[in-house]
């Protein structure tokens, strides 16, 4: 296992001075994926937070070959750049092997992009999709999407009176992805870097697919400190709010357990997001996020446990 | 000389043809939906891969939208990249298009003209690419099957010229010709093989790691409006190349190409402007008038884009009426696509024929001999009329 200095050594994918918010946690991400990477590597990314605050013209933060070029179709490209590489390695016109890695975030993978996304899993393209997932379409001014917790509020589904924020609960789709099926799919956090290279040094080996479904704080999303990004993930995760597991050919390994599960509020009331729960009215919302979250988590161990190959 | 002994003529419908040009291409990656009428041409490209009779790689994406992504990855890679589609397929790769435009990725498309929803229609017009005529894309279109197959194989050397570096799409009548067995005159492979070249020409390459570079940033008001200047000047460019390469074509393969065919232009009075299979029952009908002494003609428009205007202007200007026939609404416009280009060139001519403009053939809708007769019967009457504003456009 790699030390942080040993990743720090390798250099940094993304050169400083792009455009992102101070303690966004999108530059972590995107730093330790691509150093887990033994193999060169080439990005695409989806329309979003990391897109337009990294490759202003004439500047680029990239200093592997990027490319954008919509919203929805982030791994269709990355299948296009897949098959090309396929190509020229059955001519042999290529030097070495090159991995191909997608970025989108929630916006860009779970909802808009997930067509494509389906389409590319399913076909079987060698790739390392990676969601930066911050609960909400954060470029565009916070919206909902179908990432964003259950009475979280965003500006397209707003705590008001009569509704509490949003009342659907996320989409389950690191599941929806194993289920295609794929080799391996992940949730991970920025806030625990040893489980996030990990899962992205495993990817990297798949001969296939393989998908990272990681937790990435967000100052102006969810509204906290900015030197708190890392410690709102792990809580995130000590709270089990952001379960940390991996399905591995089917079988889920519930890859983080935290040795004293924290309360769920303790996650929830640092966060402007979650404000409008924390008054006697709401006071029996945040229970029922914390059953759900319980219910949930209990769900993932009783999978580890059974050791099955559920997908 | 030798080549084109080993040419046969072969009897192939429209996307038979289009699959064997791709076959002879031979493109490192397809990425395609199927759609009818363009269906069979991935079908028959299908079986070339499972047979081993090319080395393509075969994405079959599941959408078009994902197609035109997939080919726009691909082609950022330096390798050859080729897709068809036709209609909703296309409309739902539009947002691309600009994007494999704009990128200044040679792709070539094989566009096999279908109506467009709603209601639902199988059958051809050409409400389909019209609609993307601004997308940045090089247009073609074709009468036949053997103009699909000549068009298809410039494509590659048009799109691929450093001058131009611009994304080409072929059009063809959906089911006129697409479903309708033509006799074709293919090149040889080598033929083929030798005219476009082994090694496909790129602008850049993405996957030179030693060399990393950003495709498609964010551009502000600053940058953006430099590179569509950037942009916009690569279709002067691609104008004189698709002339020059349609001409080394009939050079070296004799069937030559430019960016119109007339018929009976020299000393025609009344004209019709027309493009796709539609053009045989004019050129038919053509040939009768003259036969009867009438000083008529047909201009086929083969590129829509980019526009040749001056070409046009000079080729209709001495003519005393023209009807331009459009297979495509452009609603709220005052007139169909073609008619509104051809009458803005025709603004620079000393002389300015009469115009009139008829839509025909939406979603299918035959144009027959008699309607034809009647299109020549109103030039001749609107040439005699001064004011005829109010009775340009009809819906044939």
């Amino acid at each position: 296992m790699a030390t942080l200095k040993d990743i720090a050594a390798k250099g940094s994918p993304l050169a400083g001075g792009h455009r992102m918010c101070a303690g966004c946690g999108i530059p972590i991400v995107v730093k330790l994926v691509l150093n887990a990477s033994p193999e060169p590597v080439v990005v695409v990314t989806a329309t979003g937070c990391l897109e337009v605050a990294s490759s202003i013209f004439p500047y680029s933060a990239w200093r592997v070959p990027w490319m954008h070029s919509a919203f929805e179709n982030t791994a269709a490209t990355a299948a296009g750049i897949e098959s090309a590489i396929r190509a020229l390695e059955k001519k042999g016109a290529l030097a070495q092997r090159i991995n191909v890695v997608a970025f989108g975030g929630d916006g860009g993978t779970y909802d808009i992009g997930l067509q494509a996304l389906s389409g590319a899993l399913e076909r079987g393209h060698r790739f390392v999709y990676v969601c930066y997932n911050n609960e909400a379409y954060m470029n565009t001014g916070i919206q909902r999407s179908s990432a964003t917790p259950l009475f979280s509020s965003t500006t397209t589904s707003p705590a008001g009176r009569v509704i509490p924020g949003k009342m659907q609960p996320r989409k389950r789709l690191t599941e929806i992805v194993a289920a295609h099926p794929v080799k391996y799919a992940a949730q991970a956090s920025m806030g625990n870097w040893k489980d996030l290279y990990t899962k992205a040094e495993k990817a990297f080996r798949i001969d296939g697919p393989a998908f990272l479904n990681v937790y990435t704080s967000c100052v102006p999303g969810w509204n906290y400190p900015e030197h708190e990004s890392v410690e709102m993930a792990r809580l995130a995760s000590d709270t089990c709010f952001w379960p940390l597991y991996e399905i591995e050919d089917g079988r889920v390994r519930v890859t983080y357990k935290p040795r004293e599960k924290k309360p769920v509020e303790e996650f929830l009331k640092r966060q402007r997001r979650f404000r409008h729960l924390f008054t006697e009215a709401n006071r029996g919302l945040i229970n029922k996020i914390q059953e759900a979250v319980d219910e949930e988590w209990e769900r993932l161990l009783s999978l580890d446990k059974s050791g099955l190959k559920v997908f | 000389m030798s080549a084109q002994v080993k040419r046969q003529m072969l009897a192939l419908t429209g996307n038979e043809t289009i699959a064997l040009a791709m076959k002879q291409i031979h493109p490192d990656v397809v990425a395609a939906y199927p759609i009818t009428p363009s269906t069979t041409v991935m079908e028959k490209f299908a079986e070339y891969v499972a047979n081993g009779e090319v080395q393509t790689e075969l994405v079959t994406v599941e959408s078009e939208h994902s197609a035109m992504s997939a080919c726009i990855g691909a082609a950022t890679c330096g390798v050859r990249v080729m897709t068809a589609t036709s209609s909703q397929g296309f409309a739902l790769m539009w947002e691309m298009l600009y994007v494999a435009a704009s990128l200044r990725l040679p792709l070539v498309m094989a566009v096999v003209n279908r109506a467009l929803n709603s209601n639902l229609n199988i059958h051809c017009d050409h409400s389909d690419s019209m609609g993307g005529r601004d997308a940045g894309w090089i247009q073609l279109y074709s009468e036949d099957a053997q103009e699909v197959y000549d068009n298809l194989i410039q494509a590659v050397r048009i799109a691929e010229h450093p001058d131009v570096f611009l994304p080409v799409m072929v059009m063809s009548d959906g089911f006129y010709v697409s479903h309708s067995v033509f006799n074709v005159t293919p090149l040889s492979d080598e033929e083929v093989r030798e005219f476009i070249g082994t090694q496909p020409r790129s602008p850049y390459n993405f996957l030179d790691i030693s060399n990393p570079i950003t495709v498609g940033p964010v551009d502000l008001p600053d940058y953006y409006m430099e590179h569509k200047r950037l942009q916009a000047e690569a279709y002067y460019h691609a104008k004189r190349v698709v002339k020059e390469i349609g001409e080394e074509f009939g050079k070296r393969f004799g069937r030559s190409y430019g960016y119109f065919e007339t018929y009976g232009l020299e000393d025609a009075e009344l004209v019709i402007v027309i493009a796709g299979t539609a053009a045989g029952t004019t050129r038919y009908v053509v040939e009768q008038l003259r036969r009867e002494g009438r000083k008529v003609g047909m201009l086929k428009m083969r590129v829509f884009r980019p526009f040749p205007q001056e070409e046009i202007c000079a080729a209709l200007q001495n003519a005393k009426a023209v009807a331009v026939l459009d297979r495509s609404d452009s609603f709220g416009a005052f007139a169909g696509p073609m008619y509104t280009e051809i009458r803005s060139a025709l603004y620079e001519a000393s002389s300015k024929p009469k115009l009139i403009n008829r839509i025909y053939g939406l979603g299918g809708r035959d144009l027959r001999l008699s309607m034809h007769m009647r299109f020549f019967h109103n030039l001749r009457h609107c040439w005699k009329v001064v004011a005829m504003l109010n009775a340009t456009i009809i819906w044939a």
